[in-house]
């Protein structure tokens, strides 16, 4: 309960002490999801063995991220969530992606191995919302045949904490099915109808392998780190396609970034027979006016060399870079961020 | 009761000192004690004027509905914390009916019946389990104790309910370890450290003199204890289990591991729920607006529970010391 004002208050004192020290050495604070936390501590990592720059990353999750730089007591927020035009608008801000990642159904059912079990998003929609209540309904054996499904009952995991995976997830459910859409909707975090939930990444994955018969969704790191059993998912094209990075980049790369403003995009149910459907790409925020110039040129340089440098650290980390022609799309709408006298920041 | 207190330090006659010092010294530390005692109160009242405020859109928006309806929807904006209210009530009572009866062993053994050489070893033991971080119970919780659990009590229990019967009502739920049951064990294990160092303090207590009256007219062990140093330490007692129940009510990261996190009401043992600290601690970092509001008047209520039992525990306490 005391966790946001207590980051609020570290965030003014990394804020004010970055003001202080801005003329000496660069020193970039940005606050926001944890999602891509692992990444951004590695590029910065890097980047400050190459530059001498120093980055403060405070993983305090997407909701903090855009308190924070509202707030202005960051350089640059961090969310999984985009905002909307409008609200971009409102607060004065610019939003841009940097990298990519998928939300992963993920199961526990003995004897059948991952990959196995084919899922549609209606599917998804009608077991999380405890319409189908057994691995054997016929629903199910209709897109599964050949496969031995076991007479269990369905146990749905999900996550108790508020996040943007749940909302990637549920965004997606509402897409697929309306009677998502009509009952709990897609957030953060939703009145689930039914099932149990654990907390971050983590919790959901040791309730789903503790608990047989289970299923509930994780980031594609973490299935993939930890060997789960995930499903197939039917994406727009009718295909049933396995999680992996170049499915992410599919999704991605077939997404229409340029008629999209302020990038808003969520990348679910993406055109393209390799696309995975419940994509998503992480972003920042930034002020449109910049109070320094130099802090604002200082934030876009260190992405700009993310941009450039480092699609291996994230590769090996399990992310997926955005696709170079979305990376040409984002550098040319930095232009808008100018500082003090109306001129571009970086460029 | 109030024949059998004795202070040893009271009866002794204070010092009187006769140094100048005392004059220029002796108001500065009042003054101290007394900022000291001011800034508390202070800090108490600080906090309960914030939740009032942070928790006023919520609560005149909800109204009683607030604590009495069990729908939490953040999507609708529509919250309602009767589930996670007698999430906590639940879990905290159970917890304290498992732990006090052991803790009471615990304390009883170490001072009556414990041999002079194992006395410190377990003394040690029961003060370093109180210090192990509430996160490593929950981590443990979840990892180890939730599947022993699920396999060899949750299972068997459900599959030998009579169908149809009270059994298979209490043991309904979902067998895998988690939910109101497990949390309310792992409570009981934090909780029990705390009550059982307190009881033994407070046994110790316990002038060796009136024990061995009490051994010395025949009485047994049984008799000495049920009849002789728990009277005598009845008050004190009292506030171990506050302490303990206090600690049960606030519980956090240990509870959100372990309990299923479900907002609705739970229907069984086994069964999902949540408590106000896990809800909170879940939610807080996503939410804004009318969300943030209702976890904001969340902490109220679990403020104004936790008060609600100090103030049980004053009450009964003052019925005692008229006996």
């Amino acid at each position: 309960m005391l966790k946001t004002p207590l980051f609020a208050m570290i965030a003014a004192v990394v804020a004010a002490t970055t003001i202080d020290t801005v003329a000496a050495a660069a020193t970039i604070s940005g606050a926001g999801a944890t999602f891509p936390a692992p990444v951004y501590a590695k590029w910065a990592e890097t980047y400050k063995a190459q530059s001498g720059a120093v980055l403060n990353y405070q993983a305090i999750g997407s909701g903090g991220g855009i308190k924070q730089i509202n707030a202005n007591t960051v350089d640059f927020g961090a969310s999984d969530k985009p905002l909307k035009p409008d609200a971009l608008a409102a607060g004065g801000l610019q939003q841009f992606p940097t990298v990519i990642g998928g939300v992963v159904p993920v199961m526990n059912l003995p004897g059948i191995q991952a990959g196995r079990i084919h899922m549609t998003g209606r599917l998804l929609a009608d077991i999380y919302r405890g319409l189908i209540k057994k691995w054997n309904d016929p629903i199910i054996a209709l897109y599964n045949k050949g496969v031995a499904l076991p007479n269990l009952p369905i146990t749905v995991v999900h996550r108790s904490d508020g996040s943007g995976t749940t909302f990637l997830f549920t965004s997606y459910l509402a897409m697929q099915a309306p009677g998502w859409a009509a009952g709990p909707g897609a957030s953060d975090s939703v009145n689930w109808p039914v099932g149990i939930g654990g907390p971050k990444n983590d919790g959901v994955a040791a309730l789903v392998k503790q608990t047989v018969g289970a299923i509930g969704y994780v980031e594609y790191a973490y299935a993939k780190q930890n060997h789960m059993d995930y499903a197939l998912m039917q994406n727009k094209a009718g295909a049933f396609v396995a999680p992996n990075a170049a499915a992410f980049g599919a999704a991605a790369a077939g997404a229409k970034w340029q008629s999209a403003p302020g990038y808003y995009l969520l990348l679910l149910d993406q055109p393209g027979l390799k696309s995975w459907p419940i994509t998503g790409a992480t972003f920042i925020l930034m002020h449109t006016k910049q109070t320094n110039a130099q802090t604002g040129h200082d934030v876009l340089a260190f992405f700009d060399w993310a941009y450039k440098n480092s699609n291996g650290a994230a590769e090996s980390l399990d992310y997926v870079p955005l696709p170079e022609p979305v990376k040409a799309l984002v550098r040319k709408s930095w232009m808008k961020i100018v500082g003090p006298d109306g001129k571009p920041v970086y460029h | 009761m109030s024949t059998a207190e004795i202070s040893t330090t009271a009866s002794r006659p204070a010092p009187r000192r006769s140094s100048p010092r005392g004059k220029t010294f002796d108001p500065i530390f009042e003054g101290l004690c007394f900022a000291a005692a001011t800034t508390l109160l202070a800090a108490l009242g600080g906090v309960l004027v914030s939740l009032l405020i942070g928790g006023w859109p919520a609560l005149s928006k909800f109204g009683l509905g607030f604590v009495t309806n069990a729908t939490w929807d953040p999507v609708k904006d529509v919250y309602g914390a009767a589930g996670p209210i007698v999430g906590t009530l639940i879990t905290a009572a159970l917890a304290l009916l498992m732990a006090l009866p052991v803790a009471g062993g615990v304390a009883f053994f170490l001072v009556e019946l414990c041999p002079q050489v194992l006395r410190r070893t377990i003394g040690t033991a029961v003060e370093l389990l109180a210090g192990i971080p509430s996160i490593v119970y929950g981590m443990w919780g979840l990892f180890v104790f939730a599947p022993y659990f699920a396999a060899h009590v949750e299972t068997p229990l459900m599959t030998s309910a009579a169908p149809g019967s009270f059994a298979e009502k209490l043991f309904s739920g979902i067998p895998n370890g988690t939910g109101i049951l497990a949390a309310s064990i792992i409570l009981a294990i934090m909780i029990l450290p705390f009550m059982a160092a307190t009881l033994r303090e407070l046994l110790m207590t316990v002038p060796p003199q009136v024990r061995e009256s009490a051994y010395g007219l025949g009485a047994t062990t049984g008799e000495v204890v049920m009849k002789v140093t728990l009277p005598y330490v009845r008050r004190g007692a009292i506030g171990a289990v506050m302490l303990g129940l206090g600690r049960a009510l606030g519980e956090t990261m240990a509870v959100t591991f372990i309990i299923g996190n479900s907002h609705a009401f739970p229907k069984g043992l086994f069964d999902a729920g949540s408590t106000i600290a896990s809800t909170i601690a879940s939610e807080f970092n996503e939410a804004s607006g009318l969300q943030a509001s209702a976890l904001i008047a969340l902490g109220l209520v679990l403020f104004l529970i936790t008060f609600a039992v100090l103030a049980m525990a004053r009450l009964l306490l003052r019925n005692q010391a008229r006996v």
